[in-house]
């Protein structure tokens, strides 16, 4: 009988959410303490890079749910197209200004942390230059909807723009690695040759994933039902004009 | 052949206007709706025409047989008259607009460019279009916007001799259009009813 | 389809039809760059690809909110889409007008302006080649961004933010085919991405057109 689909009725989600958002944000907030606290003052410092490697507690997280974000926003939009369920475009909506967000963060961090490594706030690295026009394509996504008057109309064409964006973003992250090799290091947590990150670090960086994805999950469930509300109300709005 | 609604709704941004409309239309008919301003006249032209869904309900017609005409005439001002329905007509894929000049009292005006015409002028060539088109259902809204007198019996002529020829004519219109062989459908009773408040929060939010 | 196409070039080359102004501010950005960078040849030739790769992006931009505004306003696009032709084929033929009066002309006034840019001369057959293959994207994306915004009001300055991150990948390998072309190295990796983004764009991105100008159509 309980299917997942059932979520996609605005009432049953604004029910669900009602008990599940607080849980969530507590949880979110509590796990991320946990794990900044961890994280900055339980952790050794890093023979080459010393205190200042602690940033990646944010950083990484950040980085992550920026991507993540994204990739949540191209699901809603595809459900959104194919079943028609309103609550994913809303959350579709609802997940862009988080993402944008967390791509900021990604992005301030990252400069903080270059500035002592590198020797400079930004360079043209593949990464970095990814992260942008990451950002960019936020933008982009967050001013279609804001343009647009009608829901549904706003819903399908953001939810097309999503999808072709999804392909030029991947296109851009190829082009801009091919334009210029970078000065980023790899993946922090790839299992490549020896593990490069004691688990010292890594305890707490996943604890930190977990409070970062706890928050955004937070974040999208309250923006979805301020949407659900925001177009209750216009509902409502154009009822009284109708009678 | 024939153009048949069966209880048709239509909605307009999101709003329901119309519901349970049905008619059929079959060759040498026409039918004229009329209502109010903003009773869903243009929506249920555009649904039928199919540039929109249709919320519930039927159009049976066979593919490629409707020519639509909205309040504006789709033309080029930069184009003369000759062009532009030149252009209409390659892209129905008929050929020949001599006629359509003739029958609108265009001649004079062929290779005047489109924005040197008057609001009527403009009209009669958004109306000589749809001769051009061959296609036998004409869905017209608000046709006789900004014609004279002389123009709109013009265009009735003209109506009439479509149907005549076997074709068909949906209109919206406001005006007495000197066609009393039409038939009148009055839209106000199909209003689409507030759906009910204590079903509460659907689907559609309404 | 070919009655619109020829309706869009007539349309074009007619007054207010906007053709050229693109050229001209190919142009006049191939006058301000040296202008604000100084005169150096060196510097010039250095940063020569990538001036001509992003004036020929910003001049195509220009004239992209003329695809389907005009249409929609004067209610063609109503009537093309309840005409007997596919609306994916009139995207298609509208993107084809736009870059036969736009792409087309950049492509060949730009050994020009490499010429006041101080190109090396290696780089002008890279050049010609790039944007040759390169700008049949610029106009499809564009089509599609021109698409998404043509309910709107205003919609331009939207158009841009939307179709700029878009051209990034033609952006950046239409220019390495120049500057590496300039450099007498190897140009194959770059050109065939170039290509192989045009040829998905050309193919693909028709029916989101498509897609999207129904809906807005609504």
């Amino acid at each position: 009988m309980s299917s997942l689909w059932e979520y996609a009725n605005p009432l049953k989600f604004m029910r669900t959410t009602d008990w599940l958002l607080p849980i969530v944000a507590v949880a979110a907030v509590v796990i991320t303490t946990i794990g900044l606290v961890w994280g900055f003052f339980f952790t050794p410092d890093d023979f080459r890079q010393g205190s200042t490697v602690k940033i990646v507690f944010i950083h990484v997280p950040a980085a992550m749910m920026a991507i993540n974000a994204w990739v949540m926003m191209l699901v809603a939009s595809l459900v959104w197209l194919i079943r028609r369920h309103h609550v994913s475009a809303l959350a579709a909506r609802a997940a862009a200004p988080v993402g944008a967000v967390m791509t900021v963060i990604g992005l301030i961090t990252g400069a903080v942390w270059g500035q002592p490594m590198w020797g400079t706030w930004w360079a043209w690295d593949p990464r970095l230059t990814a992260f942008l026009i990451l950002f960019l394509f936020y933008l982009g996504y967050i001013a279609m909807w804001s343009a647009i008057d009608d829901p549904d109309t706003g819903a399908d064409l953001t939810a097309v723009l999503c999808l072709v964006g999804s392909v030029f973003a991947v296109l851009s992250r190829y082009a801009a690695n091919f334009w210029n090799q970078g000065l980023h290091q790899g993946a922090s947590l790839s299992v490549a040759p020896g593990t490069r990150m004691d688990w010292a670090y890594k305890a707490p960086l996943y604890t930190c994933m977990v409070g970062f994805g706890l928050i955004f999950l937070a974040l999208v469930l309250a923006g979805t039902r301020t949407e659900i509300r925001a177009r209750r109300m216009k509902a409502l709005v154009a009822r009284e004009r109708m009678a | 052949m024939s153009l048949k609604v069966t209880d048709l709704a239509c909605a307009r941004g999101g709003l329901p206007l119309l519901e349970g409309v049905s008619f059929a239309l079959v060759p040498g008919q026409a039918l004229v709706l009329r209502g109010p301003n903003g009773c869903g006249k243009t929506t249920a032209l555009r649904t039928i025409a199919g540039l929109q869904p249709a919320m519930a309900g039927q159009i049976d017609s066979p593919p490629d047989t409707i020519a639509y005409a909205g309040h504006a005439d789709g033309l080029k001002a930069t184009l003369s008259v000759t062009e532009n329905l030149t252009f209409w007509a390659a892209i129905y894929g008929t050929n020949g607009i001599d006629h359509a000049l003739d029958r609108m009292n265009l001649r004079q005006l062929a290779d005047r460019a489109a924005q040197n015409l008057s609001a009527g002028q403009k009209r009669r060539l958004g109306l000589a279009r749809l001769m051009v088109t061959g296609r036998p259902v004409w869905v017209l809204d608000e046709p006789t916007v900004s014609l004279d007198a002389a123009s709109v019996a013009l265009f009735a002529d003209v109506v009439r001799a479509h149907l005549a020829a076997g074709g068909m004519a949906l209109m919206a219109t406001h005006i007495e259009l000197g066609l009393p062989e039409a038939r009148v459908l009055d839209l106000g009773p199909y209003k689409a009813r507030l759906p009910d408040p204590s079903s509460g929060f659907d689907e559609a939010f309404l | 389809m070919i009655a619109l196409l020829i309706r869009d070039m007539r349309l074009a080359f007619r007054a207010g039809g906007g053709f050229g102004l693109g050229l001209a501010f190919f142009l006049i950005l191939a006058v301000l760059v040296p202008l604000g960078v100084g005169p150096d040849r060196t510097t010039l030739a250095l940063i020569a690809p990538g001036i001509l790769w992003v004036g020929a992006l910003l001049a195509c931009l220009l004239s992209l909110d003329r695809i389907f505004a005009l249409d929609y306003e004067d209610g063609s696009l109503d009537l093309l889409a309840t005409a007997p032709v596919p609306l994916e084929g009139v995207v298609s033929i509208k993107a084809l007008a736009h870059w036969l009066t736009t792409g087309v002309p950049l492509v060949l006034v730009s050994p020009v302006l490499g010429l006041l840019l101080s190109l090396p001369v290696p780089a002008y057959g890279w050049l010609l080649l790039s944007l040759m293959l390169g700008t049949p994207a610029l106009s499809v994306i564009g089509t599609f961004g021109a698409a998404l915004t043509v309910g709107l009001k205003r919609g331009g300055l939207l158009l841009s933010l939307l179709v700029l991150p878009l051209y990034i990948p033609t952006l950046v390998f239409g220019a390495e085919v120049v500057s590496r072309g300039a450099q007498g190295l190897a140009v194959g990796t770059p050109l065939a991405l170039l290509a192989g983004i045009t040829a998905g764009a050309v193919a693909l991105l028709p029916f989101a057109s498509a897609y999207v100008i129904r809906i807005n159509l609504r």
